[in-house]
């Protein structure tokens, strides 16, 4: 973990409340999708932790709804500002442990259901698994047409992309788990990465039998030290910051 | 000018220096041990033990404040065997200084039982003993706001522990130098002071209390100048030392607090935001002293009137 400073090369609005920013600097510390950043912002105390989206060797994307003041904040910040940045926290997610479902079970079909915000993520996972020959469907869910963004970054990717809105203006009215699910409420898929509001984790926990599932969490260092984000598992107390955000279905206790 | 000398004593135990993570903050040290040799600090004190492994409030445990946070982490902690014969081990093969024990409990009894564990482990330098944590309903706030019971809890830990004995004061009460003296009276070592403030935040979209808890524990930045003015009054009103905390943040921090009448200094929500913050106080020490004209930082200690 490094406290980094990064330049700010891009920040623009891509969907209702939704930004885009692309930030320059130092990613070396970023090993897996699913791991997040800790962002200072100039004039509130704590940390904004948001997900990594995608990364290269010297660029971080990352995507954020404006849903308080820091966020808000953000959105205002132009190209060239600077933030101060905590890379990289996080478990993130594994595809070593798809890999070994995999070996156990021969095919799995496998899917990314992403809710709004907890969209981000999915998408470098994505990638990750395209290069471990691994070809996820996708699955995203949004309240409204308006709220919807990176459908065609997913389909760029050859993945066949399914949208969900809750108030049907595009995809199939509902939730994620409505698109996930055959006619006789079996799930269509064996494994998933997931990331969303917990009533949608929820849901999909429900549905599919086996996968990773990333959780939010106020938190107030990010790196393991305070204990302000613990939550139970089957295999004991973890920090959400660093032991998740990403748990594994069977650790999950709701 | 000679390089100023940063040291400073708390019970016959030289400090290097006087920063000093603040229990909670700072865990038991690993997580910080991978980012810096944390053999530069000039002690550490442990995350808040009880007898029993808790895990503490529901969530959510955090809420952000001006200059500020409020925690109501409530006490979560292995237990006092894990913490003996896991915890201290592990963090004295990384450190290699004495630390400070900081214990909490529900009952007299819980208090005694914990600082009679943590007194025969080897790398335990200062026993601090925690009555003031304000997230726990049944008991640790009853004990930090009555001198009656800070005397009990003073008198019973003193009865079986043989290293020195500081008790940890809790800022929400009327005359924190009363419960400074009923500690001094029952033969505490040493204070420290201040634990967190109690306060609360409201999420106005949602009309309810941002902690599930509804109140907290407030610190940072914000409760500075409230700690300074506690550890003057108390280190005017009795003759044992003061570790005085809240709200530090600065080398400039650590040498207000000690010309307030601290012997040392803990950081606590500045570790958290800054995971580098202790280091950067420590690096930064001599050359602040340099400018104040300090050749020997001891000597300011309760060096204002
Ligand atoms: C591991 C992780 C990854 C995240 N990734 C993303 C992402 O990729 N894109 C995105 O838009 N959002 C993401 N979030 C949520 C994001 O952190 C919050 O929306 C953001 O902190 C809100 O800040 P604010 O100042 O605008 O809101 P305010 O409500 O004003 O914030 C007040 C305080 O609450 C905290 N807070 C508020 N909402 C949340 C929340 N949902 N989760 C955690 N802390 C919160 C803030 O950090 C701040 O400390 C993620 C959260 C976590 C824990
Ligand atoms: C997240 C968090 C956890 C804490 N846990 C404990 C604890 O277990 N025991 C204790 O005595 N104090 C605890 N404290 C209080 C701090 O040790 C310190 O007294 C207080 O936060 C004031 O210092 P600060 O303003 O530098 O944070 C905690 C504080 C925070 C922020
Ligand atoms: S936020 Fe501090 S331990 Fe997770």
């Amino acid at each position: 973990m490094r406290d980094l400073i990064f330049k700010i090369k891009e920040n623009r609005k891509i969907a209702k409340d939704v930004y885009e920013m692309l930030l320059l600097g130092d990613t070396s510390d970023i090993t897996r999708p699913g791991q997040f950043i800790n962002i200072k912002l100039d004039g509130f105390y704590l940390r904004r932790p948001i997900s990594v989206c995608d990364w290269s060797e010297d660029e971080i994307k990352i995507i954020y709804k404006v849903v308080g003041e820091g966020t808000e904040y953000m959105s205002g910040l132009k190209e060239g500002d600077e933030l101060q940045v905590l890379t990289a926290l996080g478990n993130g997610y594994s595809i070593d442990e798809l890999k070994l479902s995999l070996e156990k079970n021969g095919h799995m079909r496998t899917v990314l259901a992403g809710g709004g915000v907890g969209v981000p993520p999915l998408y470098g996972l994505a990638k990750k698994l395209l290069e471990a020959g691994v070809r996820p469907d996708v699955v995203l869910g949004f309240n409204g047409a308006e709220d919807v963004f990176y459908k065609k970054e997913f389909e760029d990717l050859g993945l066949k992309v399914e949208i969900s809105t809750m108030d049907g203006s595009m995809g199939k009215k509902g939730v994620v788990t409505d698109v996930m699910r055959a006619e006789d409420n079996s799930s269509l898929y064996d494994y998933v990465f997931t990331c969303g509001p917990e009533p949608m984790l929820k849901a999909v926990y429900d549905l599919v039998p086996e996968g990773q599932f990333s959780f939010e969490a106020r938190m107030a260092c990010g790196f393991g030290a305070c204990m302000g984000c613990s939550c139970k598992t089957k295999y004991g107390n973890k920090r959400i910051c660093k032991d998740g955000p990403v748990l594994m279905r069977e650790e999950i206790i709701w | 000018m000679v390089k100023p000398d940063i040291s400073t004593e708390l019970s016959g135990i030289r400090l290097s220096n006087p920063v000093i993570p603040a229990s909670g903050t700072f865990g038991f040290g690993k997580e910080f041990a991978e980012l810096y040799d944390i053999n530069i600090l000039g002690s550490i004190s442990v995350k808040g033990t009880t007898r029993e492994p808790r895990f503490g409030n529901p969530q959510p445990r955090i809420a952000e404040c001006p200059m500020g946070l409020i925690n109501s982490v409530g006490l979560q902690n292995p237990g006092i065997d894990e913490v003996v014969k896991k915890e201290l081990p592990e963090l004295s093969e990384i450190y290699h200084k004495p630390v400070i024990a900081n214990i909490s409990g529900f009952s007299v009894d819980e208090y005694v039982e914990c600082a009679e564990a943590v007194d025969k482990v080897e790398n335990v330098g200062i026993i601090e003993v925690n009555v003031s944590c304000p997230n726990v309903h049944a008991g640790g706030m009853a004990f930090g706001t009555s001198a009656e019971n800070i005397a009990k809890v003073t008198k019973a830990v003193k009865a079986v522990a043989k290293k020195p004995v500081y008790i940890k004061l809790s800022p929400n009460v009327t005359d924190i130098t009363e419960m400074a003296k009923a500690a001094e009276s029952e033969g505490a070592d040493g204070l420290s002071l201040i634990n967190t403030l109690m306060g609360m935040r409201i999420d106005v979209m949602r009309r309810r209390p941002v902690i599930a808890n509804k109140m907290g524990g407030f610190s940072g930045p914000a409760i500075l100048p409230v700690a300074v003015r506690m550890v003057y009054q108390v280190s005017k009103a009795v003759k044992i030392p003061v570790i005085g905390m809240g709200g530090v943040s600065s080398a400039r921090d650590v040498i207000e607090m000690m010309m307030a009448g601290a012997s040392a200094v803990q950081v606590g929500a500045a570790n958290l935001t800054d995971p580098w913050a202790c280091k950067k106080i420590i690096e930064e020490l001599p050359g602040e002293c340099e400018k104040l004209h300090i050749e020997r930082l001891s000597d300011i200690i309760g060096c204002v009137e």
